[in-house]
């Protein structure tokens, strides 16, 4: 492991899976507790429709799908707000437009034809430093956001008629939750892959809700986790050979049964 | 003593076209105490979200200490129906009971030493002082409403609206309960929706009993009508003091 950080590309893989743990594990605490993993899901697969346009109309990839998944965020939280539990078909259909959007679009363009898989699974290894000093604003910018509004979140999250009561702003509070899920996933789709964006985004969260006793400690155990599996997963896929993002899914896979197991066992001996 | 507590006028609510409440009309006055009885489906929760503003009619008007229930929302306490929501939530009872002083806290901002010091108390008045920092996942069921109704009170608010309050609780919370209310009623207004009469008639000073449409009695009285109403079958009223259930338990959407 030390000899590989002597490469900048290491070096870089590894700031870059640390920052993206980081606003995975507090835009996806608040995306289990709210459970919106599927919209969640839906806005990083329509994501590709972005990238996809991007190509067609020439611009950057991260704008053209940044644009494209905030809009589709918007029109998510438009539809799944008054009836969370009964807009999933109306996503499924989303989530699927927006892949095949994004395939159609890049048939269309001349003389390009971008791999899909590597937008699925990123190359968290070839993220040049232009991108690391992208993502530290957006860390920066969702740290202060959730702190700013923490209780307001909090509220909204464990209820949020009672919130919505409150005189909280409930409406444009989850249509700004959707709206940090897509930037989110768009900053780190490039990088790590659409995959990579969704097993952080729920699996560090979900495991650390288990052992903690507040959201802010929840985010806290999901960074940390989530930093744990993008290095061990880097380590392991640099010392195998195997492709990075899908390394990094699996050891977070591996835990995430792991302590699925662990909390089966509690639960029989203390029955 | 103000303007009424609540008043409500030719309200009709539907949803997705069927309709759930037609033509209600009655007037709440401050210091009331009100039961809401009714079967399950029958509108209950419906008539309360609408006074609470969280649901719009779509007809007549409803008006809550004399304004639209949007403005007189920072006066009103809401114990909602739980059953086994969201245990896992990582949220410990004092946390929840501190979103009862979010209207008094400026958005943005961490709460005061005051929100915590009527948090704390509102705790201590249900008994759950003890309990402050447990997960709410670890608390029995009575317990966890005492911190819901922890949480109404420490808003401070001349109206508590609880809904089904004592559902599938003890029976020796719904008396603890009832008598809590009853000393609550001394300085607020309280609305209560359950679909257990007996514990209504010896508690409460109004009844109204909701199925589409709705009876209200001012004086406390279940008259034979609202039975009728409520269990859609003629009960035997006088049998020994409390009607017998019609319908096994079952829960309400």
């Amino acid at each position: 492991m030390w000899d590989a950080l002597q490469f900048d590309f290491i070096r870089n893989a590894l700031l870059a899976g640390i920052l993206v743990s980081i606003s995975c594990g507090i835009v996806g605490s608040l995306v289990v507790v709210n459970r919106i993993v599927f919209i969640s899901g839906g806005i990083a697969h329509a994501a590709y429709g972005g990238i996809g346009l991007a190509f067609f109309t020439g611009i950057s990839p991260t704008l053209g799908a940044g644009l494209f998944s905030i809009a589709v965020s918007m029109i998510m939280a438009a539809v799944s707000f008054k009836n969370r539990h009964r807009a999933d078909t109306f996503i499924g259909v989303i989530w699927a437009v927006g892949m095949a959007l994004g395939i159609i679009l890049i048939d269309m363009t001349p003389g390009y034809n971008v791999d899909l898989i590597s937008y699925l699974f990123g190359s968290i290894l070839a993220v040049p430093e232009s991108d690391i000093f992208f993502m530290v604003p957006l860390d920066i910018i969702i740290v202060l956001s959730v702190v700013i509004l923490y209780k307001e979140l909090l509220a909204m999250s464990y209820d949020e008629e009672f919130a919505f009561i409150a005189g909280i702003p409930v409406r444009l509070l989850y249509f700004s939750l959707l709206g940090m899920t897509a930037l989110c996933v768009v900053m780190v789709i490039r990088v790590v892959g659409l995959i990579l964006v969704i097993a952080l985004l729920t699996i560090p969260p979900y495991i650390a809700e288990k052992y903690t006793g507040s959201l802010g400690k929840m985010m806290a155990l999901a960074c940390l986790l989530g930093i744990l599996f993008t290095v061990s997963g880097l380590w392991l896929s640099f010392n195998y050979n195997l492709t990075s993002g899908a390394t990094i899914v699996m050891v977070a896979a591996v835990a995430f049964f792991i302590s699925q197991a662990f909390e089966m066992i509690k639960k029989r001996y203390k029955a | 003593m103000g303007p009424d507590a609540v008043q409500v006028k030719d309200v009709s609510f539907s949803y997705d076209r069927t309709a759930i409440l037609q033509d209600i009309t009655f007037t709440l006055k401050q210091g009331d105490f009100l039961g809401i009885i009714g079967p399950n489906g029958g509108g209950k929760t419906t008539l309360l979200k609408l006074m609470l503003g969280i649901l719009a009619p779509d007809k007549g008007e409803i008006i809550v200490l004399g304004k639209a229930p949007h403005d007189a929302k920072h006066r009103i306490g809401y114990v909602p129906q739980y059953t086994d929501f969201n245990l896992r939530f990582p949220v410990s009872a004092i946390d929840i009971v501190l979103m009862g002083r979010l209207r008094r806290s400026l958005i943005g901002r961490p709460y005061s030493r005051n929100d915590r010091i009527k948090a704390e108390e509102a705790l201590d008045r249900v008994g759950m002082g003890v309990f402050r920092q447990a997960h709410i996942g670890e608390l029995s069921g009575g317990q966890r409403q005492r911190v819901f109704i922890a949480r109404a009170l420490a808003s401070e608010p001349e109206i508590f609206f609880l809904d089904e309050p004592t559902a599938g609780i003890d029976p020796y919370f719904e008396t603890d309960l009832f008598s809590f209310l009853k000393e609550l009623n001394k300085d607020a207004t309280i609305v209560v929706v359950t679909h257990d009469i007996g514990v209504i008639s010896s508690n409460v000073k109004s009844v109204a009993c909701v199925n589409h449409t709705m009876i209200f009695h001012e004086q406390g009285k279940i008259t034979r009508e609202m039975i009728d109403m409520a269990y859609q079958c003629p009960v035997d009223l006088v049998a020994h003091g409390v009607p017998h259930r019609v319908f096994p338990d079952h829960r309400e959407q």
